[in-house]
């Protein structure tokens, strides 16, 4: 008895022993940095037959540079990433296509690298490339696009959406254009006039004429439809506008004052707000049948109104309260909640397109804030502070906002200027979009590859 | 009558004891006693959390450098530890006379003789800084040595007349003549096991006390500390992320006694081809680039058997504010 005693002993002793040298040390690594990921971007290689018919085509000598370039500059305005310098590669950008020497491109402290190579077939230009692992020393990513030689830009800013998908895991917002309100002249005459861009300020045509003062163009979330205000005989109208096919149309007579018209997520219906018998309610309107249906019935001012990317909700504000906050509704009208609580006004909400933020303006102590909060008001961040500022607009991917910047006047009514601004959610990566002229109001298109 | 006499003699001594007793110790103050201050005794190795400043570490290099200089040119090493070392290598004693020049040229020179010895290549700092881990781990590396040991017994009769011929030529060299003593050998030899397992010790700094009662379920605070402030500052997070996601992968490493990588396995890898954990996939890789990026990681000098297998938790929820 006493040697089984024993012998249970030392078999409980060994088996906790075993356990204690099997098990395996965790450490948890719950901090990095923020840093910009270095990339290098290799020129794209072209051969001698394809430059000579692109300098023919659209009078470029090196196209591979130039798409390479796009790429660059588009990573580099994200501040995810930090395009190396040219100067500094080792291996030619045809061999690197093929197969890049790691050892070389980890050098100089690329993690990531994108090879290509640009060539015409039947006259179509037709783009390689590939994204290399440098630390892995592996591929990432490979493909090709073909399209008219005249539309290269896009090719770039295709190959970054692929990019940033791969190496950040969400969506880019790099091959989609922002539509805004084109301004110049003295502030007391404007002319304004509705012009659309590709997201990096290249590519400007202007839409209207300037002869009727345009306000709050809106793209449609599902294709290249435009919504936006326009003063016909001093009283506004919605408008529809079809970028590809340039064709315009009257959205409807709508009694009095009209507001903020924007579309519904799944491009169907226009809500807006418009002032009826004196008092400004929020509306939405059937594209196809225009049928016009009342959402909010309440004696104060309800305003701004935005979709939930589901459809299934609407953030608006309202001055019901006594003061101009932000609220939010199911989309029938039902259940309606104030969310900003904060001190100042609110106005201008915008609901992300990831859904899990709504962007505002805020007005506080005469300075106008930039802000995002969750959509039960918790969690407010203000992102950027300035004289005058408003009108945010977000990237198809939720993760940049778009807005206007004024800047003062001095005593004699001059020096006055509106720009447009960018600004990632950090709050750090907030960048001028440069214009021709002047520029207020801007929207953000989705993304047009999709 | 005596009863009674005994009694108050018996009190009244009972009486005069205490109070010689008592007294003295009733007129003194009581003493304060300050209240105690526990103290934790943290080991706080040579590599902590805390990555010297740039200029300070040069400064403290440029120190290190000078006090080496100053031994070598002023005084003369004591004769028996040159002896220890030198017979213990006895093997490689013709490696010791060639690595003996190599240390007095001028950084410069040395660049240029790793360039040569890697043709395609560019020489980097980080390369030169690798190499010289290892050079330390030849001359640590005990199994190693105690084999040469066992040879050396069977080898020291074949040295002998060469050992006596390099005598007659190298008179003038003060550090050889005094180098060997073919007839102590074996016993040297012996004492150089010894004072090798003791130092080895002091380099590990490890007392019996500690040896005893370390987990080796778990690295130091120091240790754990220096691995993780490598590895926050490899780590670029991709901020893609999105908030409300389970982002935590888990990598288990097989590492080098230097701290090398020889395999890394992701132990969620089912997730990473699941649809809709696309941000999964992109955490782990940019996790795995940490990891490669770092490498040679930071690992304790001592109990390889305790960290050869490690598990990098690495959670992207704190950063990210989800």
């Amino acid at each position: 008895m006493k040697i089984i005693k024993f012998f249970t002993f030392i078999c409980i002793f060994f088996l906790l022993n075993i356990s204690k040298s099997f098990s395996l040390i965790e450490v948890d690594i719950t901090r990095g940095n923020l840093n910009p990921l270095p990339i290098a971007v290799s020129p794209l290689s072209q051969d001698n037959k394809s430059k000579k018919i692109f300098q023919k085509k659209i009078s470029l000598d090196d196209l591979g540079s130039e798409i390479a370039a796009v790429i660059e500059n588009n990573l580099k305005q994200s501040g995810l990433f930090n395009p190396l310098s040219k100067d500094a590669f080792l291996q030619k950008p045809d061999i690197a296509h093929l197969k890049p020497r790691f050892e070389d491109w980890s050098l100089i402290k690329a993690q990531a690298l994108i090879t290509g190579k640009v060539l015409i077939e039947n006259d179509k230009l037709k783009v390689e490339f590939r994204l290399w692992d440098v630390l892995a020393a592996r591929e990432m990513l490979a493909l090709s696009f073909t399209t008219v030689p005249s539309n290269w830009r896009r090719v770039g800013h295709i190959i970054t959406d692929k990019v940033y998908e791969r190496l950040t895991g969400e969506k880019g917002y790099f091959d989609t254009r922002i539509i805004y309100v084109s301004e110049e002249g003295p502030k007391t005459q404007r002319i304004k006039k509705l012009a659309i861009m590709d997201q990096d300020g290249f590519n400007i045509k202007y839409l209207t004429l300037g002869n009727e003062l345009v306000l709050t163009p809106r793209f449609n979330p599902t294709n290249q439809m435009v919504t936006y205000l326009s003063y016909f005989r001093n009283l506004p109208r919605v408008y529809l506008l079809d970028i590809e096919t340039g064709t315009q149309e009257v959205a409807g007579d709508f009694p009095g004052m009209t507001f903020a018209p924007r579309f519904s997520p799944d491009g169907k219906k226009i809500i807006m707000s418009f002032a009826k018998d004196g008092n400004s309610d929020i509306y939405t309107m059937d594209i196809e049948n225009r049928i016009v249906e009342r959402i909010t019935n309440h004696p104060s001012i309800d305003t701004s109104p935005s979709y939930s990317p589901n459809g299934k909700f609407i953030t608006f504000n309202s001055d019901r309260s006594g003061f101009q906050q932000i609220y939010v509704m199911n989309s029938d009208g039902s259940n309606v909640k104030r969310i900003s609580f904060g001190k100042g006004l609110y106005g201008t909400p915008v609901w992300s397109p990831r859904g899990d933020l709504i962007a505002f303006t805020k007005l506080h102590k005469g300075k106008f804030y930039i802000g995002v909060m969750r959509t039960d008001g918790k969690g407010e961040r203000l992102l950027t502070e300035n004289f005058y500022q408003e009108a945010p607009s977000w990237a198809p991917n939720g993760r940049v906002l778009i807005f206007y910047r004024e800047t003062k006047t001095n005593d004699k009514g001059e020096g006055f200027s509106a720009k447009l601004w960018s600004i990632d959610l950090t709050g750090y990566n907030e960048r001028m979009i440069k214009t021709e002229k002047d520029a207020s109001d801007p929207s953000w298109s989705s993304l047009l590859s999709n | 009558m005596y009863r009674s006499l005994f009694i108050s003699s018996g009190f009244h001594l009972g009486i005069i004891i205490l109070s010689i007793f008592t007294l003295p110790f009733i007129a003194k103050k009581p003493i304060d006693v300050p209240p105690l201050v526990s103290v934790e005794l943290i080991e706080i190795g040579k590599i902590t959390n805390i990555p010297f400043a740039p200029k300070a570490k040069k400064i403290i290099e440029k120190a290190k450098k000078k006090n080496e200089k100053l031994v070598s040119e002023q005084a003369p090493p004591k004769k028996v530890k040159k002896e220890k070392n030198k017979k213990v290598n006895l093997d490689i004693n013709k490696e010791i006379k060639e690595l003996a020049p190599k240390k007095t040229p001028t950084p410069k020179s040395e660049i240029k003789k790793i360039k040569k010895e890697k043709l395609d290549s560019i020489a980097l700092p980080d390369k030169k800084t690798e190499n010289v881990p290892l050079e330390e781990e030849k001359k640590q590396k005990p199994s190693k040595e105690i084999k040469k040991d066992k040879n050396l017994k069977k080898n020291t009769e074949k040295i002998k007349p060469n050992i006596e011929d390099a005598k007659v030529k190298q008179v003038s060299e003060f550090e050889k003549k005094e180098l060997f003593d073919p007839n102590n050998i074996a016993a040297l030899i012996d004492k150089s096991k010894e004072d090798f397992g003791e130092t080895n010790k002091k380099l590990n700094k490890i007392t019996q006390s500690q040896d005893s009662s370390m987990d080796f379920s778990k690295l130091t605070l120091s240790e754990e500390d220096a691995l993780k402030a490598q590895i926050f500052g490899c780590w670029s997070i991709p901020l893609g992320l999105p908030y409300n996601e389970n982002l935590l992968v888990r990598i288990k490493l097989k590492l080098k006694p230097d701290g090398t990588l020889i395999k890394t396995e992701i132990l969620d890898h089912a997730r990473m081809n699941m649809p809709g954990q696309g941000f999964f996939k992109v955490l782990a890789e940019s996790a795995l680039r940490a990891i490669q990026l770092c490498q040679p990681l930071k690992v304790p000098t001592s109990g390889y058997e305790r960290w050869k297998e490690l598990q990098l938790n690495f959670d992207a929820r704190e950063m990210l504010g989800g």
